[in-house]
């Protein structure tokens, strides 16, 4: 009867510990490295920019239908049918939902993190936009503006996991990411078709593409620089290598194969 | 074998295998709809007992209420068995059979306060299986017949029934381990396919054995191992569309209804599979003993003559 007893106390501390556990694990985790101090301003008077398009090589795979029979709140905010993003491409072959970023070049530059958020909203049981790209430690700011309850869940690589329940109306979740990451994908358990992406960088020379693929990377100071287009399906490209001068700007042009 | 016989008791046990088996579906709706982490909290979900159930929360909130269901009914099962039983060895049976759904809503708990890691959510299918075969047990061991006077067949050894049972038993366990190993991101496909092409090999055999002429007087043993024949065969075609509808569907934007009814059905039958395997394991025990010390070789006509107690 006492072993019995004791085993029931055990049983109930456990399951009373795990209960509790996880959220200890994501306190330790959210002290991150402090951000790096900021080198000298780049020299505008010297600065360049590289332009560009990336486009898609062939017929897009088909668009697929998103069914969201299993939540008809979601259902109802939409008139026609909901196709998935993965592939946004222009009417001239430009791909959109395209992370274009500066992989080398930069040497040992720091660059102070924006304070401005960037927004993610959950709008008609999607994300919105389908990809975007923060510094390292800029705020990213979730909305939900749906009249039904999210739950957002990154399943980053190199960052600290978190999955936090958005019901509707409620307050806007506000989190960082410590490490740069290309790209952490942002699911949503309730409505598995939820999927966005977000590209952490350590510095300021990226863009996402629009439907046209155009991109603009600007206030680069002369030199070398490795560039990388990189897509949600497609993962990333070759890299391409551009040199640029004093006030200079060029065009290259990234090309993916469906 | 002195027990007295309740039939309450072993229609309840059978009630709770039926829903165990029900609760093994709901998990695996869980896991096929990727709602796993559809409630972050726990043990609650949303702060509340009773969510809005829409999505992914429909799949893991009924989860975890009909696993409390399931917690319920095994308190009662293993409080009754410790009650009306007067054999020690079933007393234990009961309580450890509560230990194990207690052990499995922690490890539920563990799984969603730590994201899913995979061997977890491995640990979590492989004792849900473990769980399901101790109910059917204990429903077996409740029985009428298990407690009756069954005629024993004596044989010689050969074939080798039980030990074949036992083998395909543990074959049938690791493929499920492995098919969640697949399912839980621990590992890819390949180690189940390579299983579902030993698992028949050695349940065949096992109910090979088990269909000898020299047992035709163990009905009891035959009807079982044709039972766990045709499941088997049942497993195999659905693992085949399990994989079918994985492959048709892979770009699609979220599971597609045909994925999640094969690889649902796949889990459901594979744990019926085992069970049954199991089940066969119990009636070679029960039916079969070994040669009296100065009996002959038996022959078919010798076994269909003889009466025995309990073994």
């Amino acid at each position: 009867m006492k072993a019995r007893f004791l085993y029931a106390v055990l049983v109930i501390a456990l399951a009373l510990s795990v209960s509790a556990c996880g959220n200890k694990e994501a306190a330790k985790e959210e002290t991150a490295a402090p951000a790096a101090v900021a080198s000298a301003p780049i020299d505008p008077a010297t600065a360049g920019s590289i332009t560009g398009t990336v486009k898609l090589d062939g017929p897009a795979p088909k668009a697929q239908r998103i069914r969201m029979d299993a939540e008809p709140t979601c259902a109802k905010t939409h008139t026609t049918p909901v196709m998935s993003e993965e592939y946004v491409v222009g009417d001239k072959g430009g791909l959109g939902n395209v992370v274009v970023y500066v992989k080398d070049g930069l040497g040992n530059r720091a660059f102070s993190t924006p304070t401005d958020a960037v927004v993610l909203d959950q709008n008609g049981c999607i994300y919105v936009p389908h990809v975007i790209a923060v510094m390292v430690n800029q705020p990213v700011e979730i909305v939900n503006s749906d009249p039904t309850t999210h739950n957002v869940h990154p399943v980053p690589a190199n960052n600290k996991e978190w999955n936090k329940s958005q019901p509707p109306k409620a307050e806007k979740i506000v989190e960082t990411f410590a490490r740069e990451e290309i790209a952490i994908l942002v699911k949503c358990n309730v409505h598995p078709w939820m999927k966005s992406y977000i590209a952490v960088l350590k510095h300021p020379y990226f863009k996402v593409t629009g439907k046209d693929g155009a991109f603009e990377i600007k206030n680069l100071p002369p030199g070398e620089y490795t560039l990388v287009a990189w897509h949600g399906v497609l993962g990333p490209s070759a890299e391409q290598k551009v040199t640029i001068g004093a006030k200079e700007s060029k065009a290259i042009e990234f090309t993916f194969k469906p | 074998m002195n027990s007295p016989n309740n039939s309450g008791l072993h229609k309840f046990a059978v009630f709770t295998a039926c829903w165990t088996l029900f609760l093994l579906v709901a998990g695996a709706l869980v896991t096929s709809n990727d709602a796993g982490l559809a409630v972050p909290d726990w043990p609650l979900s949303y702060g509340s007992l009773t969510p809005p159930m829409v999505g992914g929360i429909f799949y893991e909130h009924g989860h975890r209420m009909v696993a409390t269901v399931a917690g319920i009914l095994t308190i009662i099962l293993a409080v009754w068995i410790s009650r009306r039983e007067t054999r020690a060895w079933m007393r234990r049976l009961g309580w450890a059979a509560l230990g194990a759904v207690i052990a499995q809503g922690i490890l539920g708990g563990i799984t969603v306060k730590f994201f899913l890691p995979p061997w977890v959510s491995v640990a979590h299918a492989a004792l849900a299986q473990a769980f399901f075969c101790s109910i059917v047990a204990i429903a077996v061991f409740t029985s009428k017949w298990w407690q009756s006077d069954v005629t024993v067949v004596r044989y010689s050894a050969h074939p080798p029934v039980r030990q074949r049972a036992i083998w395909a038993a543990i074959v049938i366990f690791v493929q499920l381990l492995l098919g969640a190993a697949y399912r839980h991101h621990a590992f890819g496909i390949l180690p189940h396919l390579i299983g579902a092409f030993i698992v028949p090999f050695f349940v065949l055999s096992a109910v090979g054995s088990a269909s000898a002429r020299a047992f035709d007087a163990a009905a009891g043993l035959v009807r079982c191992g044709t039972m766990l024949k045709h499941v088997l065969y049942m497993q195999l075609a659905l693992g085949g569309a399990a994989l079918w509808s994985r492959l048709a569907t892979q770009h699609a934007p979220q599971p597609m209804p045909v994925m999640i009814f094969f690889t649902v059905a796949h889990t459901a039958v594979g744990a019926l599979t085992l069970a049954l395997s199991v089940l066969l394991v119990l009636v070679s025990f029960r039916v079969l003993g070994p040669m009296q010390p100065g009996e002959v070789t038996a022959s078919h006509s010798q076994m269909a003559g003889q009466e025995g107690g309990a073994s």
